[in-house]
């Protein structure tokens, strides 16, 4: 029977190919408009380390200013001061805790030709590697002993290392960054999570950094941060010694903790520190520190710009228009068919039986609307890739998955089916004699 | 095999009530062939329909083989509609889309038999109309006479016990109602209880049995014929 269906359908579309060619085009733009604007909501809200987001956490501690809170309500500060970054980094506490903070080195490249120049750098410590999953083509990452004794060790990324040793391992190789030498330990795979998770306080979308090395080596070596630095309180004199010693966030921690017991262990470990601290004057404001897994941190950062969600609600209602539409033409042809609806309820088609003829006829436009939308999604996101392209971050946007296009086609068939219900139930409904009348 | 009692009918519309038909009783018994005459308007074709499912009645009973109509759901009716009776209307009604094998075929389908029965019940009906060489064609192909013999074998391949006819032979000249007619009393002398509506007065005497309607209800007895004559 279901065959049969279908040679109706066809039959149908081709003696309406008019009415059958807008109903598709009405459902694929819908569709197309709706896809576009899920497809980047999806990539730009997608959890960039399914495997281990509940098991990874953000460390928040309250340092801030007694007069008022870091942000409304009562949000702790998002990074840590120096004093309390390197305290609980070395209490080691967690399974795993890393801090880092984004700098700037000057790569010198050993050829007489090739001129130097400046990248971004992560100054992190030894658990990073192992912590964030980053993937390696060459070597690892560096051991706490590194860490400790402020070895000049460095990892780098896949396209740095493209472009100073055409994509050979370059692991034991030297590299001078601002005039001093590091010994490159590991070279990493392709990798860039989306959104810069680790980072959110700086730009979400942009690519790692090209290079990693130790914190300590950077902090010896005073390397100055590339991201935010926030004082609520005035820096003593005393140079870099002072600026250590100081009030002032610009470090960033994250700890693992596999379970919910250690995440309790954790925060009563911070929430002990912060006491102890109190005691020397420190910590003014009331206890209040966070832990936030990768999913929640991104939600408190609003790494899914709240525009996308206006354009996501203006395409739905788009869509909404586009089957109403639809619903109007089924409703349009359906009634051109009335003399063929009795006929056949007169040769003995129930009801139900019309029905699933005329439900596989919808399919039928709505499959053809899906592939349409999808189509137009394609060429959504090339448009936005053009309109946009001076953002790096939008090439990253711009790739639709199989979830997606197959969420597209059921989506236009599902779409296409709601807007069939009515007309279709209208048209079975009628007196089969009624038509019939008419010679 | 039909018995019809009290049976009204009334259309409403938002201004006017019609009662298309009013106490109308009828019994009509397996194997007939009966004529149905009367002005127009008088509710000929309403009985018809109502008889054939395809409107129901307002008030009173309409039992078929027994069974009380209206205590079936749409399930049911179709069901009967699609084994038990055959349709033939006046203005044919093939599907203009379908060549003549598919038009055939279309209660067939709904019938569920498989393929190659379809084909021999297909074939021999059309053999029977004498259009077994037509089965490609499309029904704008045809002439008024051929298109109402396709409709006559769609009507009779699912071998109905009933066949209602709503003035078949209206459309056509009189050599093809001729033939028609032929075919009807063929069909009769098969055993399949036919009920015809017509406005001839010289088919309904081909018929075994003539009722008169008048103002939606049914005077039935030997004298009729001449009443209709008189009437038409
Ligand atoms: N759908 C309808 N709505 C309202 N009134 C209707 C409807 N169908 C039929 N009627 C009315 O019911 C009455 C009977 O109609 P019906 O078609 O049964 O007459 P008929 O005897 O078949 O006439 P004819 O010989 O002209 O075909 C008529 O007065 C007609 O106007
Ligand atoms: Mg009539």
């Amino acid at each position: 029977m279901f065959r049969y269906y279908l040679r109706l359908g066809i039959l149908s579309i081709r003696a309406n190919p008019a009415l059958s060619a807008l109903m598709v085009a009405a459902i694929g733009i819908g569709i197309g408009a709706c896809m576009t604007i899920v497809t980047i909501q999806y990539i730009m809200s997608g959890n960039p380390i399914p495997e281990k987001s509940d098991q990874l956490f953000h460390v928040r501690v309250d340092s801030w200013d007694p007069a008022e809170p870091y942000d409304e309500p009562n949000e702790p500060p998002e990074q840590l001061t120096y004093l309390d970054a390197t305290a609980l980094h070395a209490a080691g506490r967690a399974n795993r805790q890393v801090i880092s903070f984004l700098s700037s080195r000057v790569v010198q490249p050993a050829g007489e030709d090739s001129k130097p120049f400046q990248t971004q750098s992560r100054a992190t410590t030894a658990d990073f590697f192992a912590m964030f999953n980053v993937p390696f083509a060459h070597g690892s990452g560096w051991d706490k002993s590194a860490d400790d004794t402020q070895e000049r060790v460095v990892v780098i990324g896949q396209a740095l290392n493209e472009q100073l040793f055409g994509g050979e391992n370059s692991v034991g190789e030297l590299l001078t960054l601002s005039g001093e030498p590091y010994r490159i330990v590991g070279v990493l795979d392709e990798w860039s999570p989306v959104p810069l998770f680790y980072d959110l306080n700086n730009n979400e979308y942009n690519d790692p950094a090209a290079l990693f090395l130790p914190f300590s080596v950077a902090v010896a070596g005073e390397h100055g941060s590339a991201g935010n630095t926030n004082c609520w309180k005035p820096i003593e004199d005393g140079g870099v010694e002072a600026f250590r010693n100081s009030e002032c966030i610009w470090i960033q921690m994250w700890a693992e903790l596999p379970g919910e017991a250690e995440k309790a262990a954790y925060l009563q470990f911070l929430d002990a520190y912060v006491e102890e601290q109190k005691l020397v004057g420190r910590f003014p404001r009331p206890l209040n520190n966070r832990l936030d897994n990768v999913e929640e941190w991104m939600d408190i950062n609003e790494v899914v710009d709240e525009d996308v969600s206006v354009l996501l609600g203006l395409a739905i209602l788009f869509l909404i228009v586009c089957l109403l539409n639809t619903v109007g033409l089924l409703l349009a042809k359906v009634m051109k068919r009335t003399k063929d609806i009795s006929l056949r309820r007169a040769l003995g088609a129930s009801k139900a039986t019309l029905f699933a003829q005329y439900i596989v006829e919808a399919s039928m436009i709505g499959l053809a609307g899906g592939v349409l939308g999808i189509g137009l999604t394609w060429l959504g996101l090339r448009g936005i890739e053009n309109l946009f392209s001076i953002f790096e971050f939008v090439q990253k946007l711009v790739v639709m998955d199989w979830v997606m296009v197959l969420a597209a086609v059921a989506l236009a068939i599902v779409s296409a089916l709601a807007a069939a219900l009515y007309p279709t139930w209208r048209a079975c409904s009628v007196t089969p004699a009624a038509q019939l009348r008419i010679q | 095999m039909l018995q019809m009692n009290n049976v009204s009918k009334i259309y409403r519309t938002d201004t006017v009530e019609t009662h298309a038909l009013r106490e109308f009783s009828l019994k009509v018994e397996e194997g007939e062939f009966v004529s149905v005459t009367g002005p127009s308007g008088s509710g000929k074709t309403t009985f018809l329909n109502i008889a054939g499912l395809l409107e129901d009645l307002s008030s009173g009973t309409y039992e078929l083989d027994g069974r009380d109509i209206s205590k079936l759901n749409d399930r049911e009716r179709s069901k009967v509609r699609n084994e038990k009776i055959g349709f033939i209307f006046q203005s044919f009604n093939l599907i203009p889309e379908l060549n003549i094998f598919d038009n055939v075929d279309v209660p067939l389908r709904y019938r569920g038999f498989k393929a190659p029965e379809r084909r021999k019940r297909i074939e021999e009906s059309l053999e029977l109309v004498g259009l077994a060489s037509r089965l490609e064609h499309m029904p704008a192909q045809l002439s008024g006479g051929q298109q109402q013999r396709v409709a006559i074998a769609r009507a009779l391949a699912g071998e109905p016990r009933f066949l209602l006819a709503d003035e078949p032979t209206g459309n056509l000249d009189t050599n093809m109602a001729d033939s028609v007619m032929d075919l009807l009393g063929e069909i009769n002398s098969t055993g399949t209880t036919i009920i015809m509506v017509t406005h001839e007065l010289t088919l309904a005497t081909r018929a075994n049995r003539n009722i008169f309607v008048r103002d939606g209800s049914v005077s039935d007895g030997p004298g009729d014929l001449q009443l209709a004559a008189v009437a038409g």
